[in-house]
């Protein structure tokens, strides 16, 4: 059974003479526990599509369905509920909140949930330790490097456990070093039953995945098993 | 972790944020609290001035067809016939209910003598409280310090040809002219003023008096209520309130309060203005943490909160700060302009009204700003990168 589906999803920008088509009639599944690189240039719309597939953005046409619930019937307040309890999220350049610590940043998602404070340590530890920062959990962003950033920004989105994770180009501003070390530790989320979809131009990058599905012009070219899978 | 600590945190460390955004609202509570005690301080030194400044009531003795006039009332041929009013009275003035009220108390005697061929009428007062009463007078020369001295009026000098240093022979008695008022314009420039026992002496009443005068203080008094308090104690007085020097006061303290709480309006306006504009930059400057929460799971409520958290910290801390500075203003102010000791009034509904108003002025300015944070779209915010 498909986990994730997008049917026939078009988006479009702007108004009149000046209406663009981001992304047009796409449709694409994606089954429990797949690991899913959407690759493409920049402006082919592939961001664009993560952000419909993550319920941040309404599609202008079409329907976005996640265990069969059409996300963008909910709405704004359940939509909410929805990706806190469903969807971590990794977004491009860490998009840490510069005035929280590492464990307020990994504590952020549960600030709204009725985890008892001690819980909500406990968890945000355990996340931190699974990423290898917990001797770092008082510290504030500008104070470690970017690849710790990035790991930081991994351990905020998996700290409620949600069942799928949405990457954007999480590796855009690591090192090839740091940024096989957050491959390496999406492999392993994945393997611990997460379902991920990564948008990432590097095509090594891609390969990490199980599918690579790319998207230009704002539609789906090809799905592809990927050459080889990384270990 | 719950949504106040990352308002709290947000605080503490935008330190520099929060210090222009304190300030900003600190500048309009504090000019408002400023303005305001600065009025109602002057509003009520003002009341006591003008309350010192000459009579508002008026004892004369209940006696038909007196036709002297004194003051714009009739007060009788303060001649040799009408009945006085007994000393003993005035000590009666003192013991009414608004006795706190009650400023000054000037007793008169009049009495008419000739000299030179001319007639004059002299006047018997204490010179110490018809010296406060009557703030205007200036005198050449000095006031009275013995009972053998007098203060000629202008006119009286002049007619009399009393000059300064100069004697005068009063039924029988020779008084020293110590002073000479500059005309006043009123009927004081005809009097000729000796001290109340004196002319008690030469005039042949002793322990009475022809007529008293009062300055009672009447801000938040009202002035018939005194009126009808002397009427009861000195039933052989008529007690009139001098009802146009009332009311004009009265309509200058009004005046002055309008016109203060116009401005103190328009300051506040300005004041809510920057607010307004410092949270909506503000609240435009943090798009992309917006977007964050909201990606991740806040709901609209969630962000409000955060945001009008911040708006109540920052306006109880600039309420707080805003009359403290507010009163320290008003202090220079006061000291700036009184030439004696600044008369302050800390106000505790002043101090609760300033932190209320401040902070609903700061919610008031956040709502929008926070309403339109909460109704970002999260990749629209996130785009803003």
């Amino acid at each position: 059974m498909n986990y994730i589906e997008a049917i026939n999803v078009r988006k479009e920008f702007g108004e009149g003479d000046a209406k663009v088509a981001a992304v047009s009639s796409i449709d694409l599944s994606i089954r429990q526990g797949e690991f899913i690189s959407i690759m493409g240039e920049s402006g082919s719309g592939k961001s664009t599509l993560l952000s419909m597939l993550g319920g941040l953005l309404s599609p202008t046409q079409g329907f976005i369905k996640i265990e069969d619930i059409d996300i963008y019937s909910l709405k704004r307040n359940k939509l909410a509920d929805f990706r806190r309890e469903f969807m971590g999220f990794i977004f491009q350049s860490f998009q840490l909140v510069p005035y929280l610590n590492v464990i307020e940043n990994v504590q952020l998602p549960l600030a709204v949930t009725h985890h008892t404070e001690k819980e909500k340590k406990r968890l945000a530890l355990s996340a931190l330790e699974r990423i290898g920062l917990k001797d770092k959990a008082l510290r504030l962003p500008n104070q470690i490097s970017g690849g710790e950033q990035e790991r930081v920004a991994i351990a905020r989105a998996v700290v409620n456990e949600p069942p799928i994770l949405f990457a954007d180009e999480p590796t855009g501003n690591l090192d090839s070093r740091n940024s096989e070390e957050v491959m390496k530790l999406l492999m392993k989320l994945n393997s611990e039953g997460q379902t991920i979809v990564m948008v990432t131009h590097s095509r090594t990058n891609a390969e990490f995945a199980h599918r690579i599905t790319e998207v230009a012009d704002g539609k789906l070219k090809h799905s592809e098993a990927p050459i080889r899978l990384a270990v | 972790m719950k949504l106040h600590n990352i308002a709290i945190n947000n605080l503490r460390r935008r330190k520099a944020k929060v210090c222009f955004l304190v300030i900003g609202l600190l500048v309009g509570v504090a000019a408002v609290v400023a303005l305001l005690t600065t009025t109602q301080s002057m509003t009520e030194d003002m009341a006591h001035k003008m309350d010192e400044f000459g009579a508002n009531i008026l004892i004369t003795p209940r006696t038909e067809g007196l036709a002297l006039n004194y003051g714009g009332l009739d007060l009788g041929g303060l001649s040799f016939d009408q009945k006085e009013i007994s000393q003993e009275d005035l000590s009666k003035i003192k013991t009414i209910e608004n006795a706190a009220n009650i400023r000054l108390v000037s007793a008169k005697v009049f009495g008419v003598f000739e000299t030179q061929g001319h007639k004059a009428l002299a006047v018997g007062v204490d010179f110490t409280s018809e010296l406060a009463l009557k703030k205007w007078w200036k005198i050449n020369g000095s006031a009275p310090k013995s009972d053998s001295e007098i203060l000629m009026g202008h006119d009286a000098s002049e007619r009399l040809k009393a000059g300064l240093g100069s004697k005068l022979d009063i039924k029988d008695y020779e008084f020293t002219v110590s002073g000479i008022l500059e005309p006043t314009g009123s009927q004081d420039d005809s009097l000729v003023f000796m001290s109340l026992p004196g002319s008690q002496e030469i005039f042949n009443k002793k322990g009475k008096i022809s007529m008293v005068e009062i300055a009672a203080l009447c801000k938040n008094c009202p002035i018939s209520e005194i009126v009808r308090q002397l009427s009861e104690k000195i039933p052989t007085g008529k007690v009139t309130a001098v009802q146009q020097v009332v009311e004009g006061r009265m309509d200058t303290l009004h005046s002055f309060k309008r016109l203060s709480l116009g401005i103190s309006g328009l300051v506040l306006f300005v004041g809510a203005m920057v607010v307004f504009v410092t949270m909506m930059g503000s609240v435009n400057e943090r798009t992309r943490e917006i977007g964050i929460f909201s990606a991740i799971g806040f709901r609209s409520s969630h962000i409000m909160k955060i945001i009008l958290l911040e708006a109540f910290l920052v306006s109880l801390s600039a309420g707080v700060l805003g009359y403290l500075v507010g009163i320290g203003v008003t202090y220079g102010i006061l000291n700036a302009l009184s030439e004696h000791a600044p008369h302050l009034t800390l106000d505790y509904t002043m101090a609760v009204g300033s932190v209320f108003l401040a902070i609903l002025i700061g919610l008031l300015a956040s709502f929008y700003p926070a309403r339109a944070a909460a109704a970002m779209d999260p990749s629209e915010a996130l785009r803003t990168l």
